[in-house]
Formats: structure tokens, C-alpha cells, sequence
């Protein structure tokens, strides 16, 4: 079919527009962070300073707490990217492939914790987690990360297996293969671009995450980069360079793996809608 | 007599192995879900009965219904109930139709386009503090720009920052919220309309249905499902994300943001009065529940009468 | 290579029965095809000897010894799938090497057996491309090589030509006939087209709701059917169906049709005087003749010309049936013609239960 000239250019303009507004906070972080420190305010408005340095980002790296919060980050969402990856690719192939008792209740149960607000489990975790030593704790913060964030991966999981035809397993299994060794061999490697894209959401929400982190971690051994930008806020005068440089260092791990995924996660959600 | 008899059964042990694959492949999901958020869950129930504050270690006793008389006489509980109800209701409205115009637009086959949707979706991974921060510094007169904007457009009469303003303090988060969950609307809607057969368009179009109609008789038929369950979770969700007005707020001024998710988090987390947190997210949870209930016998009743 | 035996073999899910109790004993080296419209539960019996279905209750023994609890792996059987099922991330070669590789077989053997079938299916030039740089002809030919390379006790085809079209379905049924004759392999193969069952099998299974309605030679199948379902589902054109009842008089016996026309039949029937019983008759051997040739005069309303021969659409008495001529002079529209009935050739159905039913001696 001919489109309508006039349509396309609407179109185009309204893509444009929608990424312009995407984008703008984004530009403002980096501006910011490149603005040397006598010109912040002098230039606050202006859309691009009229000399840039890198010293927000030498000095956030090289003299504050950012790259112990930043590691500690990365060691959290990494680990619970993976364990919640494993736990819902298992759990997320017996939703998908066996039909059993109980599988009801359980897709009943996982939709329910996607019901109830999560500000409720604070005091009480704080509660069962301080005698346990996994207050304060990177340990302890993975284990809460990790339950949450194993229902929606689990959903996300079935729906990637849902895509693959049941044949090739059992193909495999009369070649030989037992369900383990066909799962390991015909049906991981074929669900990689869903297990990247459950890795990538799983990490970018256990970046992002801030209540909790705030209230399990107090002191700077153990914080994540949400709480060390915010104890930040309140400890110093606020210095706008350094935090927009740390923003944006916090920012690149999770648009990164976001971009690489989210074409995944498009797809993963089509095939789990054609199957209703 | 018996050997033939047991060689035809299968073996107990075997029919129990195949019995609980399953199980046991769902195992590690269902125990994290039930020691992490169900126990919490309960426990958090009966806090809400209890005296529990962190400072005062002689706490813990069962108070019955007293939280509860406090929350109906408590002001800024009524206060953030009203405002929870604003900001959810914004947040999601325009996170929605934002979100479907994006799909829509998305759709079209277009050069760059797989790039034009990454950069759409790119907020999304932007950490929720992440965001706070970056929206407050936007609407801060000093480094952001947009309050000068306003004032050139004539809406402000000097540069100052909403989130300072009571009156319009509450609007700061929501467009940040808007920002942000823009592309979480888009992905499922446009995972649902991919999902949509093309030669329905096709075969409407030879039908002689125009745009507008192919688009009210075969796209959103499509999409109601998507929709509805879409629009329920994230109206939960909302209500109960409380990041970014803690950032960007805290609740104030004169409590002019605070919804309840956030007064539960500032109760629990300034206050440590985990008992009197307890109560209000139950009544969160209660009413929470009876708005899915409601969306749920309402759908029910809908395709009763389709 | 091995027979297959089937003893009292039933499925059900929950309550719902899907297959009633099966009895077959299949040949070492028999070619044997099972055929019934889909939900007959065909494929499920296929999936029960390959171990992807339990088995609720029964016996199948492979090789003489009791599968039942057996996983596929250990079962020693290969099959081909109606969606091929080929691994779409491994090569060719690495898609029929898959199955030795998990048997640990050793390299030198593996590569001459690649390289043995690959020739005899023509894929020597394709061993490299993954399925998705394959036509579908070719996708087909790499399962069949799938299931050779590593000479199983029973080949299983589940419905493996439906997905190609019709000139390539030919080519392959051929070919498959002929590697069967080559290997001389046991051999289950699932269809719902009656020609394929037709033209490979030894011996056919018909299938219907789940229950096995007739076993034989396909001739055997086409000459006698058991009953209405196998009557109606071998053939094509199908047989002509026509209610009547059977009347016995002065030592003749004949079908009274609608309008009280009387069809001669094949001797007494062990059946009573007034039975309601329906004809079968195939349409090439409902006999037409240009008018005056003798027999009951009848329009022709319909010719379906097929090249080789043309169907004609007659109504002799009443019901519409079809007759087969090689005589291309006689299909014309509104023609007139005289048809007539062999008693041999007339199939005689109880209308009660369907149940065929054979002359007295």
C-alpha cells in the first residue's frame, strides 16, 4: 500500500518529538556533568557550557565512596540477575512443559505477589533479616532482590519456552537425550536471547531498586548506588557536577544491557501473547 | 502370583520421580516466594495489631485495634489516601495513552527503526533514583532549565521550582512517573499488536474499512485484553511506588505529596514505628485487593454481556 | 530391527478416553501404516511406542521386551516429525550426527554414517547449512537422514509428508518406500491421506474414535472393508453409500432402494427377511453405458473430468452417487446414460451397527 506523504512526515516528526523527550533528562545528566564547577550556575541554562572538563567524573571516581557503592551494586544485581535467571528458567520450563496439579495455584500465587505492595514486607523483613545478620549485608539484599523478582522473570521465562515447539525435545529424547540433557542442549541454547533479556530486566530493576536498599543498609561498606547518591544529598552541600557524573556512571551499566535486550523482551512478550 | 502383578504397575518409586519433576523444578521459585514475601506478608499482618517500635525494646505487645482508631483520626493519613488516589490516577491515565500513541507510531515498518524503539524505551532503564533526582535537578531554577521555560512560555512569573509549590508539587513526580513508565505501556502494546494477524487488516481493508475503523474494530478488540490486565497491574503498582517522591519530595511540602506508600516507608523508616506502618499498608493491601476484585467482576460481567 | 507387539494398550486423560484398548502385533521389517481422520487417536499410539505418552494401561513390547516404563532414550526407536523438528541452531551434519554424538559413538563411525546417508538422501552438497537455509523437500530429507544414520529397532513417521506439497509428497512417498525396501527396517508411519497409506504400507491400520476398526493388506482393506468407516475412508472418490433393505424372495435376494427399485445381491445374506442394511459401491464399478445398453436410464447432472477418466454425478434412483468411466463420450452435462450394478462388486453393510457383511456359503 501507498502511504499518504503527509502521514509519513507526521509520523517522523512524531517519533522525533517522543525520542527528544526521552531523551532531554538524559542530555541535562551529562551537560551537567560536564560543566566545570565555575560555570554551573553562571551557564545552569544554557543547552551546552561553553567549556567542558572531566573533573566531576576524575573526582567522583578517584576521591569519593562512588566506586565501592558502584561495585557493591554490581555485585548485587549481578548476582541476582543469575540466581533469578537459573530459578525462573527451571521453574519457568515446569510451567511451560508439564502439565500437573498444582500448576494453577502456583501461577495464582506468583500473580498474587505482583498484587500486594511491597512496603508492607519492610518493617517485618527488617525484623527477620537483623537477627539473621543480613541486615547491612550485600547477602542480605540479593536474597530480598531475588525473591522479587522471580515471579515476573518466572512469567517471562514460560513465555520465552512457550515459543519453542515441544517437538525438539522430543526429538532429542528419541535421539537419545533425557529431558535434563535435551533441555541443557536443544532448548537453553535456543531460549538465549530470552535468558538475556530476563538477565538484562532482572539486573536493571535490582540497580534501580532504592527502599529497601535504604532500609536494610545503613553505612557506606554495604550501600548501593541509590543510597550512596542520597546519603549524598543530605551529607554535603550538594554538589550538582558530582552527582549528575555519578548519575551517569550509575546510568550506563543498565541502559547498556537495557539496549541490548529489549528486542528480546518485544519478542518474548509476542509469543507469550499469541499463546493467550 | 504377585510378580506379575508388581511388573505391571510401574514401579512406585518411578511413578513418584515423574510425580514430582515439576514440583521440583519449581521448588527454588515457590521457597523464595513463601520465606521471603509471603512470611513477611503474614508477619507484617500481625504487626499491624502489635505494639512494635525499634526504639523502644519493650514493645511488642498486642494492641488489638488501637492502630486503627489512631489511622481514622490520623490527618495525613486521609491526606496521602486523597493524594495516592491523584497520583496513581494521572500517572497511569497518561503513562497509558502516551504509551499506546507510542506503540502505534512503533508499529509502522520505518527505516531506523529498531533504533528509534530502543532510544523510546531507554527511560525505562534509567533507575527510578536515578530519575527522582534527574527530574528534581530539571525543575530546580538554578541547573534545569524548565522552570525558565515556564516562565517564557509565560506559565510562571519568576524561575522557581513546582516541587517548592504546594499547589502543584504533586505534578514534579507524575511527570517524572510519566517519563518513566511510558515505555513499560509501549512494550506490552506493542508485543500485543505484533501479535496481531496481518491479513485481518487486510481483509478489513478490502472490506472498505478506513484507518479509524480497522483501528476501533480490529486493533482494539486486540488490545483490550493486554489493556486491561496491563492497566490493572500497573495501577497497583503505582500506587505502591514510592521512590521517586521520596526522592524528589519526601512527602513535602506540607505533605502536599505524600501518599501512603511513601508515609508507610517515612513511618517505618524515620519513624521505626513498624506496628503503625503495618497498619496503613494493610489498609493499602485491603483496598488495593478490593480495586482488583472490582476490575475483575466488572470484566467478568463485560464478557458476560459480549 | 524388531517386531513390535501392542497388547490391550489404552490412554486416557482423566476421565476421557482416547484410545480403547489396541491389540497389534507388528512383523520384524513390516512397513505398517495407521490411518483414521485426526483425533483417532493415531498419533497418540505412535507417541506411546516412541515413550512420549504413558502408557495407562496394556503392553507394548519392542523386540520382545516390555517398553513400558521406558524413556524414549533407552527405546531404541527413531521417528520422524510432522514439523521435522530439526535443531535449528546445529547443522545439518551436526543435526544427524546428534543422536551418535549421545550414544558416544566413535568420530570415524559417526562421519561415515553422515556421509553413507547424506548420499543416499542427496544431501551430500547441504551437510553444512543449518535447517533455516533449507527448502522444505530438503527439511524433510534431513529428518529422514536424522532417523538412519544410527539404524534403530523401529522407524516411527508421525504424519511426516503433510507439510510439503503435493508433487514433493509424491517424490518422497516413493522415496520412502523405497528406503524401507533398502533397509528393511520396521517401520509405524501415521498418515490421515488414505492414497499414502495405500501405496506403503504391508499392512494398514484403520483407526476411528480410538478405536482399531480394521487390519490388513491395503487391498484387502479397499476389496473388503469391515464396516462403513473403513468403507467410506479407503477410496477416492469415496464409495457410494445407499440405504436399502434387504428383501429375500424365491431363493433371490436383493437391496430394495428408494422408490422400490431392487438391486440384485450375491446369493442369501444370514440375515432376516426386511433388514435395513446400506449398499457400498465403489464408483468405478457403478457400470455406465450410453442410453440403450440396458439397466436403469439416468441424467448426468455433473462431470468432474480428472484426465484420466471422468466422475460422473448420477441420481439412478434417488440418492446422488458417482461413477467412475474411462469413457470420456459418455461426461457430458445433461446427458443421459444406462448405469448398471455388478451384484459381486456390491458391498453389504448391517445399517444397524455398520458391520460388513459376507453372502452365505
Amino acid at each position: 500500500m501507498r502511504r499518504n506523504p503527509v502521514l509519513t512526515v507526521l509520523h517522523r516528526l512524531a517519533i522525533g518529538l517522543y525520542i527528544a523527550f526521552a531523551l532531554f533528562p538524559l542530555y541535562w545528566l551529562l551537560k551537567v556533568s560536564v560543566t566545570p564547577n565555575d560555570l554551573l550556575y553562571s551557564e545552569g541554562v544554557r543547552m551546552w557550557p561553553s567549556r567542558t572538563s572531566l573533573e566531576h567524573y576524575a573526582f567522583v571516581i578517584a576521591n569519593s565512596d562512588f566506586p565501592r557503592f558502584f561495585l557493591n551494586s554490581v555485585i548485587v544485581s549481578g548476582s541476582t540477575a543469575v540466581i533469578v535467571t537459573l530459578v525462573a528458567a527451571i521453574a519457568g520450563y515446569a510451567l511451560s512443559r508439564f502439565a500437573f496439579r498444582g500448576k494453577y495455584w502456583i501461577t495464582a500465587l506468583m500473580l498474587l505477589t505482583q498484587m500486594f505492595p511491597l512496603v508492607m514486607l519492610i518493617a517485618p523483613m527488617f525484623k527477620i533479616l537483623s537477627p539473621l545478620g543480613l541486615t547491612n549485608s550485600l547477602t542480605g539484599l540479593i536474597v530480598v532482590y531475588t525473591a522479587f523478582n522471580v515471579p515476573f522473570a518466572t512469567f517471562l521465562m514460560q513465555s520465552f519456552f512457550d515459543g519453542i515447539p515441544r517437538d525438539l525435545e522430543e526429538a532429542a529424547m528419541i535421539d537419545g537425550a533425557t529431558r535434563f540433557v535435551a533441555f541443557r542442549q536443544i532448548i537453553l541454547p535456543l531460549t538465549l536471547p530470552g535468558i538475556a533479556a530476563t538477565l538484562g530486566f532482572v539486573f536493571t530493576a535490582a540497580w534501580s531498586e532504592l527502599l529497601f536498599a535504604l532500609m536494610l543498609i545503613s553505612g557506606n561498606a554495604a550501600a548501593t548506588f541509590p543510597v550512596g547518591l542520597l546519603t549524598f544529598v543530605s551529607k554535603f552541600s550538594v554538589d550538582f557536577g558530582q552527582m549528575m557524573a555519578a548519575g551517569i556512571l550509575a546510568l550506563i551499566p543498565a541502559a547498556l544491557f537495557f539496549l541490548l535486550i529489549q528486542r528480546y523482551l518485544v519478542q518474548g512478550l509476542t509469543a507469550g501473547a499469541v499463546k493467550g | 502370583m504377585t510378580a506379575p502383578v508388581a511388573a505391571r504397575r510401574r514401579p512406585f518409586l518411578s511413578r513418584l520421580a515423574d510425580a514430582s519433576e515439576p514440583w521440583l523444578y519449581t521448588a527454588p521459585a515457590l521457597i523464595l516466594i513463601v520465606a521471603v514475601m509471603l512470611v513477611p506478608l503474614v508477619l507484617g499482618i500481625s504487626y499491624a495489631f502489635r505494639d512494635i517500635k525499634l526504639l523502644n525494646p519493650f514493645g511488642g505487645g498486642f494492641v488489638g485495634l488501637r492502630h486503627f482508631e489512631a489511622l481514622a483520626t490520623d490527618e495525613a493519613f486521609r491526606t496521602a489516601l486523597v493524594n495516592t488516589l491523584w497520583w496513581t490516577g494521572a500517572s497511569v491515565v497518561f503513562q497509558f495513552v502516551f504509551g499506546l500513541i507510542l506503540a502505534l507510531l512503533l508499529n509502522q515498518p520505518f527505516r531506523g527503526r529498531a533504533v528509534a524503539q530502543a532510544l523510546c524505551f531507554l527511560p525505562w532503564a534509567v533507575p527510578s533514583f536515578l530519575t527522582g533526582l534527574d527530574w528534581a535537578w530539571l525543575f530546580n531554577p538554578v541547573i534545569g532549565p524548565l522552570p525558565h521555560w515556564f516562565v517564557a512560555l509565560g506559565l510562571m512569573d519568576t524561575p522557581q521550582s513546582i516541587l517548592s509549590d504546594p499547589d502543584l508539587a504533586m505534578w514534579g513526580p507524575i511527570i517524572a512517573n510519566v517519563w518513566w513508565g511510558i515505555p513499560f505501556f509501549a512494550i506490552t502494546l506493542l508485543a500485543a499488536l505484533q501479535a496481531i494477524p496481518k491479513d485481518l487488516y487486510e481483509a478489513a481493508a478490502i472490506d472498505g474499512a478506513g484507518p479509524i475503523e480497522r483501528f476501533r474494530s480490529i486493533t482494539l478488540p486486540f488490545l483490550a485484553p493486554t489493556i486491561a490486565i496491563t492497566i490493572l497491574l500497573r495501577t497497583v503498582w503505582i500506587s505502591n511506588f514510592a521512590d521517586l517522591i521520596v526522592v524528589m519530595t519526601n512527602g513535602g511540602p506540607a505533605d502536599r505529596t505524600q501518599i501512603v506508600a511513601s508515609y508507610i516507608f517515612t513511618t517505618a523508616f524515620r519513624r521505626l514505628d513498624f506496628g503503625y506502618a503495618s497498619a496503613i499498608a494493610l489498609v493499602l493491601l485491603v483496598l488495593l485487593l478490593a480495586y482488583s476484585m472490582l476490575i475483575v467482576l466488572l470484566r467478568q460481567s463485560l464478557l458476560k454481556r459480549g | 530391527m524388531a517386531a513390535i507387539d501392542i497388547t490391550a494398550a489404552r490412554k486416557s486423560y482423566g476421565s476421557v478416553d482416547v484410545l480403547h484398548g489396541v491389540d497389534l502385533a507388528i512383523g520384524d521389517g513390516e512397513f505398517v501404516v495407521l490411518v483414521g481422520p485426526s483425533g483417532c487417536g493415531k498419533s497418540t499410539l505412535l507417541r506411546m511406542i516412541a515413550g512420549l505418552e504413558e502408557i495407562s494401561s496394556g503392553e507394548i513390547a519392542i523386540g520382545g521386551r516390555r517398553v513400558n516404563d521406558l524413556p524414549p532414550k533407552d527405546r531404541d526407536i527413531a521417528m520422524v516429525f510432522q514439523s521435522y523438528a530439526l535443531y535449528p541452531h546445529m547443522t545439518v551434519a551436526q543435526n544427524m550426527s546428534y543422536s551418535l554424538k549421545l550414544r558416544r559413538t566413535p568420530k570415524e563411525r559417526i562421519t561415515a554414517a553422515i556421509t553413507a546417508a547424506a548420499g543416499k538422501l542427496g544431501l551430500d552438497e547441504l551437510t553444512e547449512r543449518r535447517p533455516k537455509a533449507l527448502s522444505g523437500g530438503q527439511r524433510q530429507r534431513v529428518a529422514m537422514g536424522r532417523a538412519i544414520v544410527r539404524s534403530p529397532k523401529a522407524f516411527l513417521f508421525d504424519e511426516p509428508l503433510s507439510n510439503l506439497d503435493a508433487r514433493l509428497r509424491e517424490q518422497m512417498r516413493v522415496e520412502i518406500k523405497r528406503l524401507h525396501k533398502d533397509l528393511g527396517a520396521t517401520s509405524i508411519y501415521v498418515t490421515h491421506d488414505q492414497i499414502e497409506a495405500m501405496t506403503l504400507a504391508d499392512r494398514i491400520v484403520a483407526m476411528n474414535g480410538g478405536v482399531v476398526q480394521q487390519v490388513g493388506s491395503p487391498l484387502d482393506l479397499y476389496d473388503r472393508p469391515a464396516n462403513l468407516f473403513v468403507a467410506g475412508f479407503i477410496g477416492s472418490p469415496a464409495m457410494n453409500m445407499i440405504p436399502a433393505v434387504y428383501r429375500f424372495a424365491d431363493g433371490a435376494a436383493v437391496a430394495e432402494v428408494e422408490g422400490g427399485h431392487r438391486l440384485p445381491l450375491a446369493g442369501p445374506f444370514p440375515v432376516p427377511d426386511g433388514t435395513t442394511v446400506v449398499i457400498g459401491v465403489r464408483p468405478e464399478h457403478v457400470t455406465v453405458a450410453a442410453p440403450g445398453a440396458g439397466g436403469r436410464r439416468a441424467d448426468v447432472s455433473l462431470v468432474e473430468p480428472t484426465g484420466f477418466g471422468s466422475i460422473l454425478h448420477l441420481a439412478p434412483f434417488g440418492p446422488p452417487i458417482k461413477a467412475f468411466t474411462l469413457d470420456r463420450g459418455l461426461g457430458r452435462d445433461g446427458a443421459a446414460v444406462d448405469v448398471t450394478f455388478d451384484p459381486a462388486r456390491l458391498h453389504v453393510f448391517a445399517a444397524a451397527d455398520g458391520r460388513r457383511m459376507d453372502p452365505a456359503p
